[in-house]
Order: structure tokens, then C-alpha cells, then sequence
């Protein structure tokens, strides 16, 4: 166990591979009660969010999700976030855990002129993750609200275990699945029940194998309030047609680096790393593990602008040995 | 946890075994437990010179990458090559065909390491 954000967590159960494994295979379970969670209610919300966020919630119909960051005013992130439109005039934003506190004073000061409430939601809410391909027909066995017609990134109430649950057809694997938000007194009997289901619990340790193999930025490491995501695989989410807080800081920022995946032959590549072209430094890693699907070394670093074409021959420095990496595709495997 | 009393152990979690002046090291099955899901070794050259503490290996799990250290001082004579192909062979028999070096040693006298009593002291202490 490992404190993080305020949480007693597990890096893992039993192995971080096999846990891996098992959500890639079948099902696997991450209880991710320590992310934050804001509602956002008032006529005034969607103009809120749309100054607030980068992706554009005017395209957000109810019941349904999107990945989207919340630009500070230098051209650099706050955080990343996933908005659900619950209703109307209603949505619910989930945040990185260390970033709540963060999130809530930067969003309070950006509330000034609009027709909005915020809350802090975080402490009533226990979310639980079911991911893997049989991850939703595991968890249609507790509920008798359909879940497997459901689309990606739809949100709804639905009953599991026969209690209220909010249901999110997303997650942080690649893999299909739902995120569940449920009352906190009731997520133990969830939890328990989708064991019994034979749903293998999953630690950080996986957590992090998972997002790194599907591409996926982790705040703090790939995005932080320094870089810009124009300058990363996300840059998608940047919906310039739209005003946003930051906009004018955010396009005129350069990029001199651009974030980019790396495979690596034979070595394991670590955050911090340094990445070289001919002996030359030319970038630093972000993230770094062995791929349990690829059976080797995959990261994510950012590399100078010119480098960031897939297939360029690059090298990471691996305690003072050069080791051949090369610039890949993301997602590193198949989903 | 095992922990064979015929061999020899270090406070980093190697353990030693002598076969003549040939000290065969690998890590504890404490050690591969507690680093979890090995993926690489990076093991010395044949023929290095290695002195007694020195950080001459290193294993890598998910999680995290681990200095090994050379018990005793002396010479690698051999490393264990299916490693390479293996890793995994760590986790599964840390006494067996885990094992990572092995060194001609200078000197026989192993009365600087602990007995397997000592380690597991040292070990489930911590």
C-alpha cells in the first residue's frame, strides 16, 4: 500500500502484469474513490465550461461524455478531466485526485459573470472501474438497467445491486468497460460482488501499464502547467473555434518539443530518462514501463520538434548506455 | 518466504552458494517478491574484476529498476544467459534457474555474510 492523494492504495494485488493481463483478457477492477468530482448546475453552466474547458460542450448532449483539459492562463494545463452533461443545465466534472484543491480554486475564480454553482462532490462519491472486454456483460449480471447497448462515452442512473449508481461507459485502459460512480457505503457490496464475478482487482501499478500501452497523458508527467497540449497527441481536445480562459497564451505558445511514444530494444525506460539522437540530448521521458502485451520497453517523451515522425531512430540513455528506441504510433497496441 | 540455510546472504537480498572457489549469487525469493513482476536483467561482463559491495547487476520489475550487488570479490566467471530470454525465471525459482553470476572468488572465507537465521532477521525486520 502507498499513500497517494490522500488514499491508502495498493500497487497491486497479486502482480502488476497479471492484473494487466487480466483486464486485456477478460475483466479487471480498479477502485478509483480518490478522483474528484465537481457538479456544475445553472443556466449559465454550459457558457462556463465552454470558457473553462478546452474541448467544446456545445457538441455535450445529455448523457453523454468527453475528454477535455482546463487551460491555465499561460498556455500551460491545470489539469485533464472528463465532463458528463447529467442534464440541461447540469454536468459533473471528474478530476485527477491531486488536483482537486487546485481544480476547485482555479474553477471558483472563474465562476465571476456566469449564472453557476459549483460543489465539491468528491467525498460523496465512490467509483469503482470495470475494465476488460467482458467487463460490461460481468457487470450486467448486477443490474437489471441495459447496459450492454450502451455506447462509448454515454452516462446514465442505473441500478447495480439493486441501488441508484451513476454508469459511465469510459475508462483508462483502452479497453471497453463503465466507470460506476455509487454512494460510498455502498461500494464494498459492488466491489465484492463483482469479485465473487471473478473480476480481478487491479492496483496503480496496472493502472499506469494500461494507460501507458493505450497512449493515454497522465497530468503530471505528460501534461502539466507548463506544456502546452497543442504540442501533444492531444491536441484534438483544443477546440479554437471557441473563446476559452488562456486562449491567446495557448496558441501563441510554440513548440519546440513535441510529446511523442518511444519503444525501446532492450532496456526498461524510466521518467527522466534523457533521449538522444547520435550521442546528442534532444528530449527527456515522461513515463516509462515494460509493455506486458508488446514484452518490452514503451514511454512517452517530449522530444524536439523535428524528431517526432514515427519511425525516427532515436536512443534513451538507460543508466549510462545508449539503448535504440524508436519514435511509435500510439496506442502501442491494438484496442 | 524461503529461505535455504545452506547458502549464504547478504542485507541486500543477494544470496551466496559456494561450489569450490566458484560463489554462485542470485537474489532472496524475499527480494523477487518484493519487486514484483521481473521483465529485465542486465547482468556483468564475463572476466570483470568485481570488488566485494560493488553494484555490478541490475534487475528490473514493473515497478521499479534494482542494483545487485557482487557478495564477495573475485572474477564473474559465467552469467546466467537464459535470463535474457526469461526474466520471469527470477520470480519463479530465485534459488534455482534464477540465478544471475557467478564469481571465481579471491577468497573462500564467506564469514562476512549472514546465515540464513541472520537474514530473515535482516529481512521481515525491515
Amino acid at each position: 500500500m502507498v499513500p497517494f492523494a490522500g488514499y491508502e492504495m495498493p500497487i497491486q494485488y497479486t502482480s502488476i502484469t497479471s492484473e494487466h493481463l487480466a483486464v486485456r483478457g477478460l475483466a479487471g477492477m480498479f477502485d478509483v474513490s480518490h478522483m474528484g468530482e465537481f457538479w456544475i448546475r445553472g443556466p449559465g453552466a454550459l457558457d462556463f465550461l465552454q470558457h473553462a474547458t478546452l474541448n467544446d460542450v456545445s457538441k455535450l448532449k445529455v448523457g453523454r461524455a468527453q475528454y477535455s483539459m482546463l487551460p491555465n492562463d499561460q498556455g500551460g494545463l491545470v489539469d485533464d478531466i472528463y465532463v458528463y452533461r447529467t442534464g440541461e443545465s447540469e454536468y459533473l466534472m471528474v478530476v485527477n485526485a491531486a488536483n482537486i484543491e487546485k481544480d476547485w480554486a482555479h474553477l471558483s475564480t472563474l465562476t465571476q459573470g456566469f449564472e453557476v454553482e459549483l460543489e465539491n462532490a468528491s467525498d460523496f462519491f465512490a467509483l469503482i472501474a470495470v475494465q476488460g472486454p467482458h467487463a460490461v456483460q460481468v457487470l450486467q449480471k448486477l443490474s437489471d438497467t441495459d447496459l450492454v447497448s450502451r455506447k462509448k462515452n454515454d452516462t446514465f442512473m442505473g441500478k447495480v445491486l439493486g441501488k441508484w449508481a451513476r454508469f459511465a461507459r469510459t475508462g483508462y485502459t483502452g479497453e471497453d468497460g463503465y466507470e460506476v460512480f455509487v454512494a460510498p457505503d455502498e461500494a464494498k457490496a459492488v466491489w465484492d460482488a463483482l469479485l465473487a464475478a471473478d473480476v480481478t482487482p487491479c492496483g496503480l501499478g496496472a493502472r499506469d501499464t494500461l494507460r501507458l500501452e493505450a497512449g493515454f497523458p497522465l497530468y503530471g508527467h505528460e501534461l502539466t502547467d507548463q506544456t502546452s497540449p497543442l504540442c501533444t497527441p492531444f491536441s484534438w481536445v483544443v477546440k479554437s473555434h471557441k473563446e476559452f480562459h488562456g486562449k491567446q497564451a495557448l496558441l501563441e505558445r510554440p513548440c519546440q518539443r513535441k510529446l511523442v511514444g518511444l519503444q525501446v530494444e532492450g532496456g526498461i525506460p524510466r521518467e527522466g530518462y534523457r533521449v538522444l539522437k547520435e550521442g546528442r540530448e534532444v528530449g527527456l521521458l515522461t513515463s516509462g514501463t515494460h509493455s506486458p502485451i508488446l514484452k518490452q520497453g514503451i514511454g512517452m517523451a517530449y522530444v524536439d520538434s523535428a524528431l517526432d515522425e514515427v519511425g525516427t531512430a532515436l536512443e534513451v540513455e538507460i543508466r549510462g548506455r545508449w539503448v535504440a528506441a524508436r519514435v511509435a504510433e500510439t496506442p502501442f497496441v491494438k484496442l | 518466504m524461503n529461505y535455504p540455510s545452506e547458502l549464504k546472504y547478504t542485507k541486500s537480498h543477494e544470496w551466496v552458494r559456494l561450489e569450490g572457489d566458484v560463489a554462485v549469487v542470485g537474489i532472496t525469493d524475499f527480494a523477487q517478491d518484493a519487486l514484483g513482476d521481473v521483465v529485465f536483467v542486465e547482468l556483468p561482463s564475463v572476466n570483470k574484476t568485481v570488488e566485494a559491495g560493488e553494484a555490478i547487476a541490475v534487475v528490473e520489475s514493473v515497478k521499479t529498476a534494482s542494483d545487485i550487488y557482487a557478495p564477495v570479490a573475485g572474477e564473474v566467471t559465467e552469467v546466467n544467459s537464459a535470463l535474457a530470454d526469461k526474466p520471469e525465471l527470477l520470480n519463479q525459482s530465485p534459488y534455482g534457474d534464477g540465478w544471475l553470476f557467478k564469481i571465481k572468488v579471491n577468497s573462500a572465507d564467506l564469514s562476512g555474510l549472514l546465515s540464513a537465521a541472520e537474514y530473515q532477521a535482516v529481512a521481515e525486520g525491515q
